[in-house]
């Protein structure tokens, strides 16, 4: 089969951005390997490095850098394949924006490495980083959408030419995706120009605490799904392909983003539950709209199970379960997602309990939410990622994913799923025993506390264990995308890689979907609801703000 | 829009289990009262220890009987240091920040509180069991946020 081959424009910038996305990776993932060994005493940093320090840069290195940058890459090279080369235009504004967002993290990861961000990830105030860090912050934010509007551009010109047509699957959901993204980098944004950098800089006194933390939180959960819809592309368009199928239903497919777009942002206050200054009426209220969220995940549930079940009864499949065995699980391309899906399953049904309204207080800041969310970002989203990369990287360096290196990226992904098990169900048993989060020690001097080494599973142990085998997974996984870089046999032309983009009939499917002004209105509306009266209240009754401290 | 005859069954199935989960919430929430911790006093961070309550804090028994611990959060331990409160009694704990944010967990509880400068959160909660009870901070607070521990010791009345 010959494979339609993108632009070396959109090649080297997908490149660029991919090959960011694994060095932010691999001091990610060593940072977590500190992490371990520090909690359980049996390491002690140098004095000019300090946990928390390793610990803001494990957080914002792989939970926001490896993921944008690999998504933008993702983006880039499936825009180009699916619509078009991109135009001169499109090329610069995309390098710009990558300039950008480079910048941006090189700056935050100075001021971490300086010991002047200590802060997490999470940046809460009256913690005060130092000035820079902010900045760094929005150039990063700003880096992004300027890659976001570029390919937004590259979408309208597309559509010019294609009056009254539906957009490709994959365009769709990138144009989707980003939609989200920027309304919802709007609180950040807000924050960090309007309260942070004035703040950090000593231009104003104090800060308003509580609303800096409400608006961290509109942006904070529709970032969970700003990592989450890109791995829902690769199980939408990529993955039907890989196995021989064609998407299950394209409006269905579509309707899932536009829920997504609707129904991810208002539900901020689901971290804030077990707060002052927010009253239950308005918790209630996007503890609600949160449900509404979990309904195109359903929906994504069963699309995926009904492809897998067609196309396993097509290859000769029989009875209740016997298509699943013919599913090609010798293909790495499509077992790593799978597994990946496999971990979403536990994983949603635990944000599920999270964000239960006063459930949430059994498990809030424990260690269970850690657990929680290397279950979701950690590999439904990054295993997702791995197994694009298996591909994506050698269709980009026009390099061979060799047989040897296909069975490396089988114990890469069989390894990381045995840590990622160790290591999340501990945190998730430890979190329900009151085992606090984001801690350098673990040693409380109380019968409660030592419990949290007594057991096969619930025990700091077991997480070490789990966290020292996810570390050598990573230095596998990068060693695989430096040979499928540079040193894997260069293809000619016979073994091609291809970008698998599924087939999509949508011949059935309403344009309504596509008329973005009608969903972005109603997204405008719904965060309206859920935000204008409680941030009011913030704001009108606002405490004297509070002073600049920091306390690493 | 098609939709298939088992997706229907599935969404379905999947949305009354959501609605019936909102419910159970709902119903133990305003109905029975299990709202998680919160509140709507306001303080100024800079001035805690001067005003009411926090300007006394520790165990006081309220006019209607039950009992409320006022709490002072600071980097890196709480103020008062020790707790002591009586068993099978209701105790409110209401606390506030002097610096950073910080929380006031009882391990083995649903006292799990964020514990906000300029905000006053409250959380009620009965000690069943006689006995000394855990509490650590578990947000994020400097330095020594490991070392932020202290214990609320539970008595026979």
């Amino acid at each position: 089969m010959k494979s339609i081959q993108i632009g070396n424009g959109e090649r080297k910038l997908a490149l660029a951005n991919i090959g960011f996305a694994y060095s932010a990776f691999l001091i990610g993932t060593l940072c977590g390997l500190l992490q371990v060994f520090i909690r359980n005493d049996a390491l002690t940093l140098p004095g000019w490095l300090d946990y928390y320090q390793v610990l803001t840069a494990h957080g914002l290195l792989l939970a926001i850098v490896f993921t944008t940058f690999f998504i933008f890459g993702f983006f880039q090279a499936g825009m180009s394949r699916t619509i078009g080369s991109f135009g001169g235009k499109v090329l610069r504004w995309s390098w710009v924006g990558y300039a950008i967002t480079s910048l941006g993290t090189l700056l935050v990861v100075i001021m971490i490495l300086a010991g002047q961000a200590s802060v997490l990830y999470t940046f809460y105030a009256p913690l005060q980083a130092h000035g820079l860090f902010y900045v760094g912050l929005a150039l990063f934010v700003i880096g992004t959408w300027v890659q976001g509007f570029a390919l937004v551009g590259h979408y309208w010109v597309w559509r010019r030419e294609h009056k009254g047509e539906l957009s490709p699957l994959f365009a769709f959901m990138t144009v989707a995706t980003i939609i989200l993204w920027v309304i919802a980098c709007l609180g950040v944004v807000a924050a960090v120009l309007f309260q942070f950098i004035p703040w950090a800089f000593g231009i104003t006194d104090g800060i308003n605490v509580e609303l800096s933390r409400s608006l961290f939180w509109y942006f904070g959960h529709p970032l969970v799904y700003f990592w989450l819809l890109p791995a829902y592309m690769a199980w939408y368009v990529v993955v039907p392909k890989i196995i021989g199928g064609r998407v299950f239903s394209d409006s269905l497919a579509r309707l899932s983003f536009v829920l997504f777009i609707l129904f991810s942002i208002p539900v901020g206050f689901h971290h804030q539950l077990t707060e002052p200054g927010i009253t239950s009426f308005w918790k209630f209220l996007q503890t609600v709209l949160t449900f509404m969220v979990i309904i195109p995940s359903l929906m994504t549930a069963f699309s995926m199970f009904a492809t897998f079940e067609v196309r396993g009864r097509e290859l000769g499949g029989r009875g209740l379960f016997g298509w699943f065995r013919k599913l090609p699980w010798k293909d790495v391309r499509f077992t790593s997602i799978f597994i990946a899906m496999a971990f979403f399953i536990p994983g949603g049904a635990g944000g599920i309990i999270n964000a239960s309204f006063q459930m949430n207080e059994v498990i809030h800041n424990t260690l269970w939410v850690v657990g929680h969310f290397h279950i979701t970002v950690g590999t439904p989203v990054a295993m997702t990622f791995f197994g694009l990369t298996f591909w994506l990287v050698p269709y980009l360096t026009g390099r061979v994913f060799t047989k040897s290196l296909q069975r490396l990226a089988f114990i890469q992904i069989i390894t990381w799923s045995i840590g990622m098990i160790l290591m999340s169900t501990a945190q998730h048993l430890l979190g329900l025993l009151g085992a606090p989060r984001r801690t350098a020690y673990t040693g409380y001097a109380h019968e409660d506390a030592l419990a949290w080494f007594d057991g096969v599973l619930s025990n700091h142990v077991t997480m070490a264990v789990g966290g020292s085998i996810l570390f050598l997974s990573a230095v596998l996984l990068v060693f695989i995308v430096v040979q499928l870089w540079w040193f894997a046999p260069v293809s000619k032309g016979e073994n091609l890689e291809s970008f698998p983009i599924a087939a999509s009939d949508s011949s059935a499917t309403p344009t309504f979907l596509e008329n973005w002004k009608i969903w972005i209105a109603i997204a405008f509306v719904l965060i309206a609801v859920a935000y204008t009266i409680p941030l009011t209240d913030l704001i009108q009754h606002a405490p004297p703000g509070s002073g600049r401290f920091q306390t690493w | 829009m098609h939709l298939h005859k088992f997706e229907k069954i599935w969404l379905v199935f999947g949305i009354a289990a959501l609605v019936l989960f909102l419910s159970v919430v709902g119903v133990s929430a305003f109905h029975q009262g299990h709202t998680p911790s919160g509140g709507h006093m306001r303080v100024d961070p800079e001035k805690v220890r001067e005003t009411a309550p926090f300007n006394q804090t520790g165990l006081r028994q309220k006019e209607d009987g039950t009992y409320e611990v006022v709490m002072i959060a600071q980097a890196f331990g709480y103020d008062p240091g020790k707790i002591q409160v009586p068993a099978g009694e209701q105790v409110t704990f209401t606390a506030t920040s002097e610096d950073v944010v910080h929380s006031f967990s009882i391990v083995g509880t649903n006292v799990n509180m964020m514990v906000v400068p300029g905000q006053v959160n409250h959380k009620a909660h009965t000690f069943d069991e006689p006995g000394t009870y855990l509490v650590v901070c578990n947000e994020y607070c400097g330095s020594g946020h490991h070392f932020m521990s202290t214990e609320v010791e539970v008595v026979e009345k």
